[in-house]
């Protein structure tokens, strides 16, 4: 085959009119080694979200206190599997393999969402988390389906969708609890006592102290800021409590006529850099699992493979 | 999901409305048919596919890999669908075989029959109970029970019961799938590596002993286990002789009978799952799928 050289300069007048027009990057186009570097960082941390995710829910699927809550739960679980699986594969299209990117989550050099290194204590966290951390996810997640680089954008259209039923079986879950004993509605409210702030916290730091976010918006891999949806979802959320009958725990969240949005408290930030220090309440538990769970089937991988290579020299 | 909440469904992916298996099939229990032979029929085959769902739902976020994760959350839910939909059916033929509960309780019969059934009221066999294993123990596990199953289920598709029949043929398909997924694990485990073989060897030992149970006679309604021997092990002669692997001797499992069930050292006379006589794994099992529901007998969920 015989390339034309082309000057790096129409390269990247190139990439950046793409953007501009706010179209799609795909994986066979010229791409700044720093936007390909970003990219794989936000699409790895969500994948490995998503992995390390299945736990807290998945740690109540045993449990699950009637048969068809038990079926909705596996599916969701399974979901987060399939998740995962598209974003690996998503990221495989910028030149990364799905064992490095493991590698990199295993050793610690990559992160995932702080949120579930929270413990999930009763069957009412499996309603808290669809509801208030998928619904957070959400919000982050849908400006993404727009986002610059198209692998990316095609795989969060299909993994908003089942977010969004995700989120809707969460908050069915907890209606129906509201519907039944009085033990059941303080489970529900605790459980969301616990879970508000750290749902906030979901969106990261606020805007200033945000270091990644200006260049990921120039490029159109952001589409929004950390405060802008963190409002978004405040705004979203608070009618919902209303209509389950739940109590938000902050004591200065209300209606702001003049801003026309929610005021709400300012979450413990410290606690949000402590948990992604890797202090937070399950850090620990969460990579110990997913490390035993890759160790264990270290075996069975590489009988996978021996058998794939004398089938194929057959 | 309830209608409230299932919303506009050209919004999601796959709609929101789900085939219902049991769509314009008559319910009624035929004539001439024992309705408390039929509960006991359903029981039996609901217990089996429950008890293997749950431990196959143990594998969740544990597999080896991704996809491999994703199939037995996939066949666990498969199972789970069939248990459901036989519990109800033997709650409806026979509705003595439900335990009380309190008054008023909204807990509907799937549940009063999954979650508040003490471990020798279950009718599983062994095979589905004893604690899982490693990886090459699953896959033998879902090899013996979806031969066997697969086999009763082809069956059943013709029973005269006409719900038992439409639970059939739905789980014919998924139970071939079952059955592909565990041969095919079966023969690269068998030819990978000599780890792979010897787990593999060491799981089948381990297993083996609880074949048998799956086969064993059932007098009164129903297709008779016992009829398929000639079938199943043709199946599985097949996979061994594919996969190089011996078939086993036919011995009884080593506690067969003496196992104490739920924890209370009391001994069993002889008998199997079948007759409530469990390995000491099913009572730990229950415990813990049942402690949510048991603490709430009037929740809603």
């Amino acid at each position: 085959m015989t390339t034309t050289p082309v000057e790096p300069e129409a390269l990247e007048a190139a990439f950046e009119a793409t953007i501009a027009r706010h179209d799609r990057i795909e994986p066979r186009d010229w791409m700044p080694d720093a936007y390909r570097r970003t990219l794989v960082r936000q699409m790895a941390q969500h994948a490995h979200s998503e992995i390390i995710g299945m736990q807290p829910e998945g740690a109540w699927i045993g449990r699950a206190p009637s048969l068809r809550r038990k079926a909705i739960l596996l599916a969701k679980v399974q979901d987060e599997a399939g998740h995962g699986l598209y974003l690996y594969s998503a990221c495989e299209t910028l030149g990364v393999s799905r064992a490095e990117l493991t590698e990199l989550l295993l050793t610690g050099r990559q992160k995932y969402s702080s949120i579930f290194n929270y413990p999930t204590l009763s069957y009412a966290d499996v309603g808290t988390i669809g509801w208030l951390v998928d619904g957070a996810a959400i919000c982050n997640q849908v400006p993404l389906c727009r986002t610059s680089y198209g692998p990316y954008g095609r795989a969060m259209i299909r993994i908003c969708k089942e977010e969004s039923f995700h989120q809707r079986q969460g908050y069915e879950l907890l209606m129906t609890m509201m519907r039944g004993t009085d033990a059941q509605r303080e489970m529900v409210q605790e459980s969301v006592n616990r879970f508000w702030w750290p749902s906030l916290m979901m969106f990261g730091p606020p805007d200033a102290d945000s270091p990644n976010s200006a260049r990921s918006m120039a490029w159109g891999v952001k589409r929004n800021s950390n405060d802008e949806l963190r409002q978004k979802f405040v705004d979203m959320t608070v009618p919902q409590a209303e209509a389950l009958g739940v109590t938000l725990p902050d004591p200065e969240l209300r209606w702001n006529e003049e801003r026309g949005h929610h005021d709400f408290g300012e979450p413990d930030w410290e606690e949000l850099a402590a948990v992604i220090r890797g202090d937070g309440p399950c850090n620990a538990q969460r990579m110990a699992h997913r490390r035993a769970a890759h160790e264990d089937g270290a075996w069975v991988r590489e009988a996978a493979s021996a058998f794939a290579e004398r089938a194929g020299a057959r | 999901m309830n209608d409230e909440y299932a919303g506009d469904s050209s919004q999601w992916a796959f709609g929101t409305g789900f085939e219902d298996p049991l769509a314009g099939v008559d319910t009624t229990v035929p004539q001439g048919v024992d309705p408390a032979e039929l509960a006991a029929y359903c029981l039996m085959l609901g217990d089996d596919a429950l008890i293997m769902s749950q431990r196959l739902s143990e594998w969740c976020s544990r597999a080896p890999d991704l996809e491999e994760d994703i199939a037995l959350a996939n066949m666990a839910l498969d199972l789970l669908g069939q248990a459901r939909l036989l519990l109800a059916r033997a709650a409806a033929a026979d509705p003595g075989v439900v335990p009380a509960l309190p008054e008023g309780s909204p807990v509907p019969a799937e549940d009063a029959l999954a979650f508040f059934r003490d471990a020798e009221q279950f009718r599983n066999v062994r095979l589905a109970e004893v604690e899982n294993g490693d990886f090459a123990h699953v896959v033998v596990r879902l090899l013996l029970f979806s031969v066997a199953r697969l086999a009763l289920l082809e069956r059943l598709r013709t029973s005269p019961d006409q719900v038992l029949a439409a639970v059939a043929a739905k789980g014919v398909k998924e139970i071939t799938y079952h059955r592909d997924w565990a041969g095919r694990w079966f023969l690269t485990l068998a030819q990978g590596t000599e780890e792979s073989r010897r787990r593999l060897e060491t799981a089948l030992e381990a297993l083996w002993p609880y074949q048998a149970e799956l086969l064993a006679p059932h007098t009164g309604f129903g297709v008779d286990p016992a009829t398929l021997r000639g079938e199943v092990d043709v199946v599985l002669d097949q996979v061994f002789a594919v996969s190089g692997v011996e078939r086993p001797g036919d011995a009884p499992p080593s506690d067969a009978g003496r196992e104490p069930i739920g924890g209370t050292g009391r001994e069993l006379p002889g008998g199997t799952g079948r007759d409530g006589a469990h390995t000491a794994a099913l009572a730990p099992l229950l415990a813990e799928m049942q402690v949510v529901a048991r603490a709430h007998p009037s929740g809603r969920w």
